[in-house]
């Protein structure tokens, strides 16, 4: 049910998110998502993509760090509240976020957030059992 | 195998007090016949007779290499020329040469602890060597070669360069041990594999690798291009030439100092205070059975640190930890004295760091600051910001641990440090003093 999301260390520097997002042109890689998180001296780039193997080969032979995580891609009712009552189904379980962003497509009326948990298997049997749609990977890239 | 079971198994008492023995001597030699050292120990208000204990050698003046050189040619030699048999220089690229000689005991004194470094380093009557350094001046061919013949091997003295010739040699004559300087062996491999001749079809089980600095990381790239076992060699023609200090290749963990014949002290260079084991500094030596050109204090400007735990190859020479520096590439960073290479050995110590890094110093309202770039390695990469926080933290506290100074660590992109040996890639100092 986990999706794979690709992250990259970059360093504060002008010019590195282009560098990325040139490679990844070149290669006919399309980004369906992406975030950053950053500190003052470094940030690491998160990207969801249509092809997660080339993505991470073509980065690599171009010198980045990159390394592939799995993330769980929730549909989120797309209405005053929805993603709240997600984060209190996940924190009357006892599970953490690590962190999260927004997906831009969307999935029928469902807006779609990717989540990194720390317990991930038991967030998807929580979020299933509560009726909540886990976008499968497969599915994710081509969305 | 030990060459010399009777002294370099040698308990430490025992050991001790043949030192101060020879101590005594050399002192009482040196201010006799040695002019210079006539006039430093008068000047330091010592008299030979001052000696009455090993802590005592800590009264007497160092001796620097702009000493040799203001006695250039033969002022430091403290027999007549009769009875000196041999003399080497070094190359001098930095100013005069230094020039040292021996007597035929010296000569024999220098074979025997050849004979010594070659069986720690793996070597045996029965064993071939390719015999690598140069001839001539340089002590390097001429110390292996003496203590090869000592030892009872069959030596090549193929001495440097000529290097498709040497690969032939290599092939044809099977030799079994190596001794070279760390990057001509690098070189050889390269040179044999152009030339179609494989190290792992060549008979070499053992490489002796001294004369210049060299790193583990470069001992892991011997050993695999020339697949052989490689320990360390250490030595200076000032003091003897190779031979002061061998690495046993069964712990290649530190280099024994022959201390029957050479006395080591680490100083801190800028207080020249004595340290105690354990702490790094420069490394000082006084011989203590040489005739021809004995040394008292002589400052290496080497730094490295004493390490007197018992060995597991039996030997109880104190040993010295592989040369990591230069006194020459010190900084001194509010008020303490920081060496590039203690930053790297906190780096190599924490799994997954590169040991690729970059030290830039600045000085921010009359305050030294140090920011240490460290490249980040694929092992080591998060995607959580907060886990690469932390191993920055970490490698910050080990080095505030080590160092006693607070440095600011800076995750960097691989490959975006400048690949080079030399001190310049390795520190930036900003600082307008």
């Amino acid at each position: 049910m986990q999706a794979e999301q690709i992250s990259i260390f970059l360093e504060n520097k002008a010019g590195r998110l282009s560098e990325v997002t040139g490679i990844l042109w070149q290669n006919q890689v399309n980004i369906r998502a992406l975030a950053v998180a950053d500190t003052t001296d470094f940030g690491v780039l998160r990207l969801i993509v249509d092809d997660n193997a080339k993505a991470e080969q073509v980065l690599k032979n171009a010198g980045f760090t990159v390394r592939k995580t799995k993330v769980v891609a929730v549909e989120v009712a797309d209405q005053p509240g929805g993603l709240h009552s997600i984060l209190e189904m996940l924190y009357k379980s006892g599970i953490n976020v690590e962190y999260m962003y927004a997906f831009v497509r969307q999935s029928g009326d469902n807006a779609v957030m990717i989540f990194r948990f720390d317990q991930p298997e038991e967030a998807i049997d929580v979020l299933s059992q509560n009726g909540v749609t886990i976008v499968e990977g497969a599915r994710l890239y081509t969305m | 195998m030990i060459y010399d079971i009777e002294y370099e198994t040698m308990p430490r008492e025992a050991l001790e007090s043949i030192q101060l023995r020879r101590l005594q001597a050399t002192v009482s030699r040196v201010y006799a016949t040695v002019p210079h050292y006539r006039k430093k120990f008068d000047q330091a208000g010592i008299k030979p007779g001052d000696i009455q204990q090993i802590e005592d050698l800590q009264r007497l003046p160092f001796t620097i290499k702009q000493d040799l050189r203001e006695n250039y040619p033969f002022g430091m030699f403290a027999v007549p020329m009769d009875n000196v048999v041999r003399i080497h220089a070094s190359s001098g690229t930095t100013g005069k040469p230094t020039v040292v000689g021996y007597t035929s005991r010296d000569i024999n004194t220098w074979a025997e602890l050849m004979a010594r470094a070659l069986a720690a380093g793996g070597a045996t009557r029965g064993d071939i060597i390719h015999n690598a350094y140069g001839y001539g001046l340089f002590t390097g061919g001429l110390g292996v070669h003496y203590g090869a013949e000592k030892l009872g091997a069959s030596v090549i003295p193929v001495s440097g360069g000529n290097t498709k010739r040497q690969v032939v040699i290599m092939r044809d004559f099977a030799p079994t041990i190596l001794t070279a300087t760390p990057s001509y062996s690098l070189h050889l491999a390269e040179a044999a594999e152009d030339m179609g001749v494989s190290f792992q079809d060549l008979s070499f089980k053992f490489g002796i690798f001294g004369a210049e600095p060299w790193s583990e990381n470069m001992r892991k790239e011997i050993e695999e291009k020339l697949n052989l076992s490689a320990v360390d060699i250490y030595g200076l023609s000032e003091v003897l030439g190779p031979g002061v200090s061998i690495e046993c290749h069964e712990a290649k963990n530190g280099l024994h100092i022959a201390e029957d014949h050479f006395i080591a002290e680490i100083i801190d260079p800028v207080t020249e205070e004595v340290l105690p084991h354990g702490q790094t500094g420069e490394l000082v030596l006084t011989s203590i059975t040489k005739e021809a050109f004995p040394v008292i204090r002589y400052r290496t400007r080497d730094i490295t640190s004493l390490n007197p735990e018992p060995c597991i190859c039996g030997r109880t020479m104190v040993r010295m930890d592989k040369i990591s520096g230069r006194t020459d590439d010190m900084l001194i960073i509010r008020g303490v004295n920081v060496f590039p290479s203690q930053i790297e050995s906190v780096l190599m110590e924490i799994d997954g760091v590169e040991p690729h890094y970059q030290m830039e110093v600045d000085r921010k309202d009359n305050l030294d600051t140090v920011t240490v770039r460290v490249e980040v390695s694929q092992q080591m990469f998060s995607d959580e910001v907060k886990e690469l926080q932390r191993f920055e933290q970490r490698i910050e506290n080990d080095i505030k641990e080590l160092l006693g100074i607070s440095v600011d660590v800076k995750l960097a992109e691989p490959k975006s440090i400048a690949r080079s040996e030399g001190k310049a890639a390795r520190v930036i100092d900003r600082r307008k003093i």
